[in-house]
């Protein structure tokens, strides 16, 4: 869906330009409100002094953004020495966000480039089998594949049923049950940009370079790939950018160990024992690193646009 | 491109993962939809066929609270996408036959806004902001954010098909003398009917099957589906919840699947 949003459509005509900000108004007025005027209010909350019971004390305070990079010892009076706790979990999220990301382009590629070559009356129903799963409750799909990858889980029975293995293999509470999981939830997100780019890739290049004596897999790394870059770039995006900042697949299939920045966000806005201002800056620095990633991407796209044509 | 030659496109092991893409996709919900139906009050041994624990979803200890869930997560739903889509059809109204326009760009950034922001943060940030002005937590909180999170994916389906509407058929009208109103509610929101009824059902499931913006902004004793199911499987998966899960998910592919067959049929032609 999201990969729709990159292009802002085309063809405009002016039929209703007098009513366009009475048009407009509605949504200029609830997104505004309730989606950009509370994000300001969250930078604002980091900023603040936290409440012990939940909630702030309207007092200006750096207090948030020291805890998340210094530790000062147990009663703030010692040294600043880096924090690690919480780097450490931003990196960790970035490096399962990445591992899923690989994952899904592993299989999405091939996946994606299938669906393009197919005749193209049956194009969309293969677009639509990919995506009929992730419409489903993601919340679902977490609970039904941890149900699949337990230990006593039909997965594990179905191999040792065969002979493969003696005793189940532990899947569920590690890191790759998490990238499994971040793979499920987003694959469509990889799928459909590739999809996009290799159907308007021109085959007619593949078939100059056959002619011309390229190995076939020579010709997909150095013909195919380099056109339908954009698409496999944007899906790596699309991918990455939900998987850091997933609550769901790490929550349940990761366990307390593979803790991500989700459950760090989410544990702080939890009862009387979260601190507000630490969790809306926790959720600024994911939001400014999320930005700044969207940004690159945005300035090579269109300098692509723009030599491209 | 027709001319090229099938062999010169086609790799060899790329159907196989294709395959085992769908295999991957498809097999956690078919294996849950059929342990929905076990017979065993374990969900690892299988006793046989049985409509037990759907019976026990509307009838058994934590029927109750599973109808007051459903009844929230249906009305919220219904509300959300409604709203949603009327406010989604009026800008795409806006941005494909406003002309061109300075804040374009910008009016489009904010539609999108809560495509990019990670939901995590757009949920922190609306639990923030209803706290700040005092607003209790409960229907109405979850009902708003429904309304704003759900513009996008109304938005995105509706633009598409007004872009895919040549204006002939409105000038056409107009040159009859129809009104510029007459216009669009006798002309382009008739053409627009499939964009509208995609638009619509997308934000439908996605209102249905939001966890984490809801889960924060809920407050206490306020329920949804999703939330009263993340609730009951932090203390391990039951057969009731895989029946609940098998029912949820069998709606939410019948939508989809409507979805895509409305979005299909074309009556400009």
């Amino acid at each position: 869906m999201a990969a729709g949003a990159a292009s802002g459509g085309s063809a405009t005509t002016d039929t209703y330009k007098e009513a366009r900000n009475w048009l407009l108004l509605p949504s200029w007025a609830v997104l505004g409100i309730f989606v950009l005027a509370p994000v300001c209010m969250m930078l604002v909350y980091s900023f603040l002094t936290k409440e012990f019971r939940g909630g702030v004390i309207w007092e200006p305070s750096l207090a948030a953004y020291d805890q998340f990079f210094f530790d000062r010892g147990l009663f703030g009076d010692e040294p600043a020495k880096i924090e690690w706790t919480y780097i450490t979990i931003f990196w960790r999220s970035i490096w399962q966000a990445g591992a899923a990301t690989l994952l899904s382009l592993v299989i999405g590629f091939p996946t994606a480039y299938f669906i393009a070559t197919r005749p193209e009356r049956v194009r969309p129903f293969w677009v639509f089998l990919i995506t009929i799963p992730y419409w489903v409750n993601l919340l679902i799909r977490t609970v039904s594949m941890k149900f699949l990858l337990r230990d006593q889980g039909p997965l594990n029975d179905f191999l040792i049923g065969t002979g493969l293995i003696d005793s189940p293999i532990h899947i569920v509470n590690t890191n790759f049950a998490v990238q499994l999981g971040l793979f499920y939830s987003y694959l469509p997100f990889m799928v459909l940009p590739i999809y996009a780019a290799v159907e308007r890739y021109n085959f007619s290049l593949s078939e100059a370079a056959a002619d011309l004596y390229a190995p076939k897999w020579v010709t997909l790394r150095r013909i195919v790939l380099p056109a339908i870059k954009p698409g496999v770039i944007a899906g790596c995006i699309l991918v990455f950018v939900p998987s850091m900042g997933s609550f769901l697949a790490p929550d349940l299939l990761g366990g307390a160990k593979n803790f991500m920045i989700g459950s760090l966000i989410e544990e702080q806005f939890k009862g009387n024992a979260g601190n507000w201002p630490f969790g809306a800056a926790a959720s600024m620095i994911l939001l400014t690193m999320v930005l700044i990633i969207l940004l690159i991407f945005a300035r090579q796209q269109s300098k692509a646009e723009n030599g491209g044509s | 491109m027709a001319t090229v030659n099938n062999d010169i496109k086609t790799y060899k092991g790329f159907r196989a993962i294709t395959l085992l893409c769908l295999l991957v996709l498809y097999a956690p919900l078919v294996i849950v939809t059929i342990y929905s139906f076990n017979a065993s009050a374990s969900i690892t041994n299988w006793e046989g066929l049985s409509f037990r624990w759907y019976a026990d979803v509307f009838t058994g200890p934590e029927s109750d609270k599973f109808k007051v869930a459903a009844f929230n997560s249906f009305t919220i739903a219904i509300m959300a996408a409604t709203a949603s889509t009327t406010i989604a059809t009026l800008a795409a109204t806006a941005m494909v036959r406003g002309g061109k326009f300075k804040l374009r760009t910008v009016s489009f950034g904010l539609i999108s806004l809560p495509l990019m922001v990670p939901e995590i943060v757009t949920a922190v940030a609306t639990l923030i902001f209803f706290n700040s002005i005092g607003f209790t937590r409960g229907y109405l909180t979850i009902l708003v954010a429904h309304i704003a999170f759900c513009i996008p994916f109304a938005y995105l389906p509706i633009s598409a098909r007004m872009q895919g509407i040549e204006d002939s058929f409105e000038q056409a009208a107009m040159d009859l003398y129809a009104t510029k109103r007459q216009a669009f509610t006798k002309v382009l929101m008739p053409l627009m009917a499939p964009g509208i009824i995609s638009g619509f059902l997308l934000a439908f499931i996605v209102s249905l099957d939001d966890f984490i913006i809801t889960n924060f902004v809920k407050g206490a004793g306020v329920e949804t589906l999703p939330t009263a199911i993340f609730g009951s499987v932090k203390q391990g998966i039951k057969p009731n919840i895989m029946a609940i899960s098998t029912m949820l998910l069998s709606f939410s592919i019948v939508m989809v699947t409507i979805s895509y067959f409305v979005s299909k049929s074309d009556n400009t032609k």
